[in-house]
């Protein structure tokens, strides 16, 4: 039904939204990693303190076909609705499409009217999926100006190239690919956009077949891995610039772009450095008309007793960062970043893009460290999937990568947990010893909060 | 005094056109937003109200053709229709228009994004009934009563309906787009931004009802 005001979740610019209410119900997508008998789930996590149930599990919807791999996830519309070009925003924040990371299945799941029984209202079949965009893996979901914007990681072959599909955002029907001219890009994993400058960002992981059986270490040692990101005009559809960021800085994958669309500079993540084993993150900013990208934090890994260290790592005597999802918040203030390998989360200041600082950093988790939660003991897994809520102050993380990796790091078996980190608005965070949300046999990734987070929505206003 | 009502008609939807975000103030104060500057919003203001102008001197024309060889009463029909038929669809695929992306354009596509808009929300076609009770000038009277035909030679008339309804549509999207850009800030966006695509569907099926039963 068409609404009479606009969604009240939509808000015209990312400084608005920061006054939005705080959320009450996460949703989270959870991996069953049992091949076999049951498929993945999204959940429904109470986050409202004054909630009876607040830290649990209130609610789930099941997948109806096993093995799917559920990873991110994304609205059906949000506050680009209120784009100048094509302003439309009497429509509801209501559906969450949620991939199949390894099925390329697409599900459309009603959160209305009872966010803690959302239902499934509509699923787009792979074969629909190849057959009409060309595509397969699915992975990055964001609510266009012009439509729903789905990333994938390659063709139905397994191999490349990855890209992007376009979805109606009424129908939910895929109208095909993206790309007019793609250049150079075949590796694909993230996409974000500077929508005041009509330019799309896409970034580098690998190929399914490059990933799905486990991380390769000769593609590894290689250079193999994603190591550029790619530039597109986002009116014409057309590649423009390859920023190659050197072979040794593999696997390059979540894009944040600055959420003022007057700022043209956005942070990007790097797994490793097969030079140090270190991780970094980079900036991309448009200087003199052209995009350029430079290196402005750079994380060492941690000396480890070989014994303490999967197989894979004992060779090296150290543990890995991995930095594998960072997030900005909307006041484009703070960067968090997770390192997976170390279980570190840090939160930097980077008010100046090119100078950060690192403002406050705590430890969960870890590959060797298994840092302990005060509510949920001792750890494994670590920090992974980072969201921040709309006004600044909550942090929400998950500590499962993607299943074949996982059993890589933590050959011990990911025990899966969602943990929540206060953060002060001058820097600083700390972990809140009361929110701890165990996942019994099922490993969480991405939380999208309800009312938009960190990473749901854009704006075209400052 | 009975022949002022259309052109008052003329300059009340040339109002209601201008103060739609969807047909052109909001993209003028995003624009200024982006460029940090009041002067950016002033100058997409003429290129929006032309776009939009020439989508109604397209539907002026073309009502004004079909009027030249058409009986007035089957002209009035098929418009009334037209309108019912354009207004349901409105109605049910509120967001169906040409796709556009994009901030960063110069004067010329401005003017095209606001041609599409106008044309495809139906703008021009809302106009229908005022556009056939538009009284005839002197001289295409006169030759109306000559020929039998209506319309024909009234390019004074029909330009200076054009004329009229852009004319208040831009000082509407004008004053708008100052005080949103100046004092208001788009925070108002969010509360008094009720639903005119609904609005502009039920406006725009029954000015067909009217123009069918009058």
């Amino acid at each position: 039904m068409p609404l009479w005001n606009p969604d009240p979740t939509f808000y015209p610019s990312a400084r608005l939204a920061m006054q939005a209410p705080a959320e009450r119900h996460a949703f989270v997508s959870a991996l069953n990693p049992k091949q076999k008998g049951s498929a993945d789930a999204i959940c429904v996590v109470d986050v409202a303190p004054d909630s009876p149930t607040y830290g649990t599990v209130v609610g789930r919807v099941e997948m109806p076909n096993e093995g799917d791999e559920v990873h991110h996830f994304g609205w059906n519309a949000c506050s680009s609705a209120l784009c100048p070009y094509a302003p439309h925003p009497h429509v509801e924040r209501r559906y969450l499409l949620v991939p199949g990371l390894r099925s390329s299945r697409l599900h459309v799941i009603d959160t209305k009217p009872d966010p803690r029984k959302p239902k499934i209202v509509k699923v787009i079949e792979p074969e629909t999926v190849a057959s009409r965009a060309g595509y397969s893996r699915l992975h990055t979901v964001h609510c266009a100006p012009d439509g729903i914007y789905v990333g994938a990681l390659g063709a139905p072959d397994g191999n490349g190239p990855g890209g992007i599909m376009v979805l109606d955002h009424d129908s939910f029907e895929v109208m095909g690919r993206w790309e007019v001219d793609r250049g150079p890009q075949q590796l694909a994993y993230d996409f974000a956009w500077h929508l005041g400058y009509d330019t799309l960002l896409t970034s580098e992981w690998g190929t399914p077949n490059m990933v799905e059986n486990g991380l390769n270490p000769e593609l590894l040692v290689g250079g193999k891995y994603g190591h550029s990101l790619h530039v597109w005009d986002l009116r014409k559809r057309k590649h423009l610039q390859a920023l190659d960021l050197g072979a040794e800085q593999q696997m390059v994958l979540e894009l944040r772009p600055a959420h003022d669309p007057t700022k043209a500079y956005g942070f990007v993540g790097v797994v490793v450095s097969i030079k140090d084993l270190s991780a970094s993150i980079w900036v991309w900013h448009l200087k003199n008309g052209a995009w350029a990208i430079k290196k402005v934090i750079e994380i060492p890994p941690e000396p480890a007793d070989a014994s303490k260290l999967p197989p894979a790592l004992q060779p090296f005597k150290a543990v890995p960062p991995l930095v594998t999802d960072i997030e900005l918040s909307l006041d484009d203030k703070f960067l968090y970043v997770s390192c997976w390998g170390t279980g570190e989360l840090r939160q930097y200041d980077v008010s100046d893009p090119f100078n950060p600082r690192l403002a406050g950093t705590v430890r969960m988790g870890g590959i060797v460290s298994h840092a302990p939660h005060a509510k949920g003991g001792e750890l494994n897994g670590g920090p992974q999937m980072v969201e921040v809520s709309r006004d600044g102050r909550r942090v929400y993380l998950t500590n499962s990568l993607y299943a074949s990796w996982d059993a890589q790091f933590y050959p011990e078996g990911i025990r899966g947990w969602m943990a929540k980190v206060d953060a002060n608005q001058e820097g600083g965070i700390s972990v809140d010893p009361e929110f701890f949300v165990p996942f019994e046999g099922e490993r969480p990734h991405q939380v999208r909060l309800e009312g938009g987070d960190a990473s749901s929505d854009s704006y075209c206003y400052p | 005094m009975r022949d002022a009502w259309p052109w008052l008609a003329l300059v009340l939807l040339g109002a209601y056109h201008g103060i739609n975000p969807g047909m052109g103030w909001l993209f003028a104060v995003a624009l200024g937003l982006q460029e940090k500057s009041r002067k950016s919003v002033l100058q997409a203001l003429l290129p929006i109200a032309l776009g939009h102008a020439v989508s109604i001197a397209l539907v002026v024309a073309i009502v004004g053709g079909v009027a030249a060889f058409a009986p007035p009463r089957a002209l009035r029909t098929g418009g009334a229709l037209a309108l019912i038929a354009f207004g349901l669809f409105k109605f049910i695929r509120p967001r169906s228009h040409p796709r556009w992306v994009g901030m960063r354009i110069g004067k010329g596509e401005l003017a095209l994004w606001s041609f599409l808009m106008a044309t495809a929300h139906g703008a021009g076609l809302m106009l229908f009934p005022v556009l056939i009770a538009l009284p005839a000038s002197a001289r295409a009277d006169h030759a109306a009563h000559l020929h039998h035909v209506a319309g024909g030679g009234s390019i004074a008339r029909d330009a200076a309906a054009v004329l009229v309804h852009t004319a208040a549509m831009l000082f509407v999207m004008g004053a708008v787009a100052i005080v949103v850009y100046e004092k208001l800030g788009l925070a108002i966006l969010r509360k008094a931004w009720v639903n005119l695509d609904l609005v502009w569907a039920v406006v725009i099926v029954a000015t067909g009802v009217f123009t069918l039963f009058t």
